[in-house]
């Protein structure tokens, strides 16, 4: 129930969710449940030349910029694939986590 | 009483809760290392990394020579959660580095 407790308070930030598929996803966390699966908005994808798995269409103006239209504007990710969630550091404060952490490994 | 309930090493999990606040090392699955300080874990090894240097091994094999190309990638993240079912081993940082 930790990271969940930590989760939900983060609500509303800017995350990048790398999943185990190497695929890293940046958005606003929208939600997170129990198993820690997450709901992001505003998502883009993070090196999109790398993974253009989301990527629909892209239109090049006069080779001067392009935009790509991305076929997913928020998403579900499934806990499980998650690999890491990098955070923004001035998220929460670094004392309540570890307080909160000594007494759920204690009840543990 | 609770004070000394606290600072029991009982399982292996208290042995983590001794490197709280703590540098650390972690070893991944995908041939990934972590080093970092530990601000939070559970009882599924999900953990929060502050200062995280993350390396990633990767071998290639040159198509003529045959012989085992070994890379090591490594780049900075300020704050991490890492989900546990990626993780092998916790540590204290190794010496060596």
């Amino acid at each position: 129930m930790l990271f969940f407790s930590y989760f939900k308070d983060l609500v509303g930030r800017e995350v990048t969710v790398e999943l185990k598929n190497d695929l890293a996803i940046r958005g606003t966390l929208h939600s997170v449940d129990q198993y820690l699966n997450i709901k992001l908005e505003n998502t883009r994808v993070v090196d999109q030349d790398k993974y253009p798995h989301m990527v629909i269409q892209c239109v090049d103006y006069n080779s001067v910029f392009s935009f790509c239209k991305l076929s997913v504007r928020n998403c579900f990710i499934r806990g499980s694939v998650v690999r890491y969630v990098q955070l923004p550091p001035e998220g929460v404060d670094i004392e309540l986590l570890h307080d909160a952490t000594r007494r759920e490994a204690r009840g543990g | 009483m609770a004070t000394e309930e606290e600072s029991a090493v009982k399982e292996p999990l208290d042995l983590i809760r001794l490197s709280l606040d703590e540098r650390i090392y972690v070893k991944l699955r995908s041939d990934r290392e972590l080093r970092g300080k530990l601000h939070a874990y559970d009882q599924h090894l999900n953990m929060i990394l502050g200062d995280v240097e993350e390396i990633v091994t990767t071998v290639e094999i040159d198509d003529e020579t045959y012989e085992e190309i070994v890379r090591t990638t490594r780049r900075t993240i300020p704050f991490l959660f890492v989900r546990g079912d990626g993780v092998i081993l916790v540590s204290p940082p190794l010496r060596t580095t």
